[in-house]
């Protein structure tokens, strides 16, 4: 086929109309989903969802880690924050039940399962760490740097690195020593974990599928990430995760309080 | 010396830091938190990251040789001299949000650190996207098997203190913590001495 034309040109490109490969959106997405993807390792994806819909990621071949960050959708001044999430909670390793907080007080998202760790001290890796440890960590290199990739991500939804706080990960355990605080990388769960969230408010959502920042080994290794998401209904006071400690409780009665101001809840 | 103050209790502090000069913050009643930020003093994008500083030393707590490591992975600040022998990285600041989830909404009206690296921030053009997790100095934060993890009674005591070299001219943005609901600062805040030498 000629690409030597403007005719010949159109007629190659729309000849890749149906092409499937491994890692990409389905659009639409199928079976009533509103968001399916499959991210490929040292790749990125955003997407704003709607208050209630369940989020899962799904780590394909064992050795995905999916770096993420949340916004509230209309105004993502107000974000994930990971010391809160943790403090406020009592607990640095969430699993299930656990609530990803807000800097405002309030619930962006919360675990509704998890069968793989939810990581929440080592943050994502830079350009310049990824540079030192395989020789590159630009965006568009075999080694992606998490802020490179979220940095992109970030700019799509009209934010800055100014709007990158510390991140959360799944899929990749890191346990802290109690005596010493030293930290022991403790790898991956297995192919076909999952971490399914539940969006409690309207989300801006984050993702960069990048080798975690401690894994030890020398080469960079990430694998690709399934995103799923299906439309749901949000955490209600009836719902025993509403009332399963008393920062829960007053993280939820404050996430209403704010929805029912602005008349959207 | 460059400058040297009593930040009162509850009050928040800021200064620009040259590069190889050093800050040397004095607990001085004991048990007292500060929390911290620091920023490129002329890339204020570029800030301490608590994530990047556990990974490049592997481990949550700061000592003597621990250096403050930026979003991008530059060092900020070296801790190099340090009286207390542990601080946190993971508790971040209290706020008036958060502290009606962890106690009750009867705390709205108490003064919480994020109120003052906004207003001591404001005079340095930053604003609440500036805002990280942030270092505790004295502050103990635990970590246990189980993931348990929470503000428990200092280690501090008066007279204790840390210091810390700028390895590049950075900006110190501190609130010397107004926390009265957790054992953070003994549940009474007092002052602390800041000098720049």
């Amino acid at each position: 086929m000629t690409t030597a034309t403007t005719h010949g040109a159109r007629d190659h490109a729309r000849a890749q109309d149906g092409t499937e490969v491994e890692a990409m959106p389905r659009v639409p997405a199928p079976d009533g989903a509103v968001w399916a993807e499959t991210v490929a390792g040292g790749n990125y994806t955003h997407k704003v969802l709607a208050r209630g819909t369940e989020l899962r990621f799904t780590d394909v071949a064992g050795d995905a880690c999916a770096h993420v960050l949340l916004y509230v959708a209309d105004r993502p001044f107000e974000r994930l924050n990971v010391a809160d999430t943790v403090k406020v909670l009592w607990n640095a390793y969430p699993g299930a039940g656990h609530l990803l907080l807000s800097d405002q007080g309030r619930v962006l998202a919360s675990v509704l399962a998890a069968d793989a760790a939810v990581e929440t001290v080592c943050g994502t890796s830079t350009s310049a760490r990824n540079a030192a440890r395989y020789g590159d960590g630009s965006p568009h290199g075999a080694s992606p740097a998490g802020r490179e990739l979220f940095t992109l991500a970030a700019a799509k939804n009209g934010l800055t690195p100014r709007d990158l706080p510390p991140s959360v990960s799944f899929f990749k355990g890191v346990r802290v020593d109690p005596d010493d605080g030293r930290l022991t990388f403790e790898g991956s769960s297995r192919p076909g974990a999952s971490v399914t969230l539940r969006a409690e408010m309207p989300l801006i959502v984050l993702v960069a599928n990048t080798a975690h920042p401690v894994d030890p080994r020398p080469d960079y290794t990430c694998t690709p990430l399934e995103v799923l998401a299906r439309p749901g209904t949000p955490t209600r006071p009836d719902d025993p995760l509403w009332n399963s400690s008393p920062e829960a409780r007053r993280a939820f009665l404050n996430t209403a309080d704010h929805l029912t101001a602005r008349g959207v809840a | 010396m460059l400058s040297d103050v009593v930040v009162p209790a509850r009050a928040p502090w800021s200064a620009v830091i040259p590069a190889g000069r050093s800050l040397t913050i004095t607990d001085l009643g004991g048990n007292q938190a500060v929390d911290c930020l620091v920023y490129d003093a002329h890339d204020t994008a570029v800030r301490y990251s608590a994530p990047d500083t556990i990974q490049a030393q592997g481990g949550i707590y700061l000592s003597t040789g621990s250096v403050l490591m930026s979003n991008e992975h530059t060092p900020l600040m070296t801790v190099v001299a340090d009286d207390c022998g542990r601080h946190d990285t993971l508790g971040g600041a209290c706020s008036k949000e958060s502290n009606t989830l962890r106690y009750g909404h009867h705390t709205w009206s108490q003064h919480a650190c994020v109120d003052n690296f906004l207003a001591e921030g404001a005079r340095h053009g930053l604003g609440k996207r500036d805002l990280v997790s942030n270092i505790n100095w004295f502050m103990n934060v635990p970590v246990e098997a189980d993931g348990t993890l929470g503000i428990v009674d200092g280690r501090s005591a008066p007279g204790l203190s840390v210091t810390l070299r700028a390895e590049t001219d950075v900006l110190v943005l501190v609130s010397n913590c107004p926390q009265i609901n957790n054992p953070c600062n003994g549940f009474d805040p007092t002052p602390v001495r800041m000098t720049v030498r």
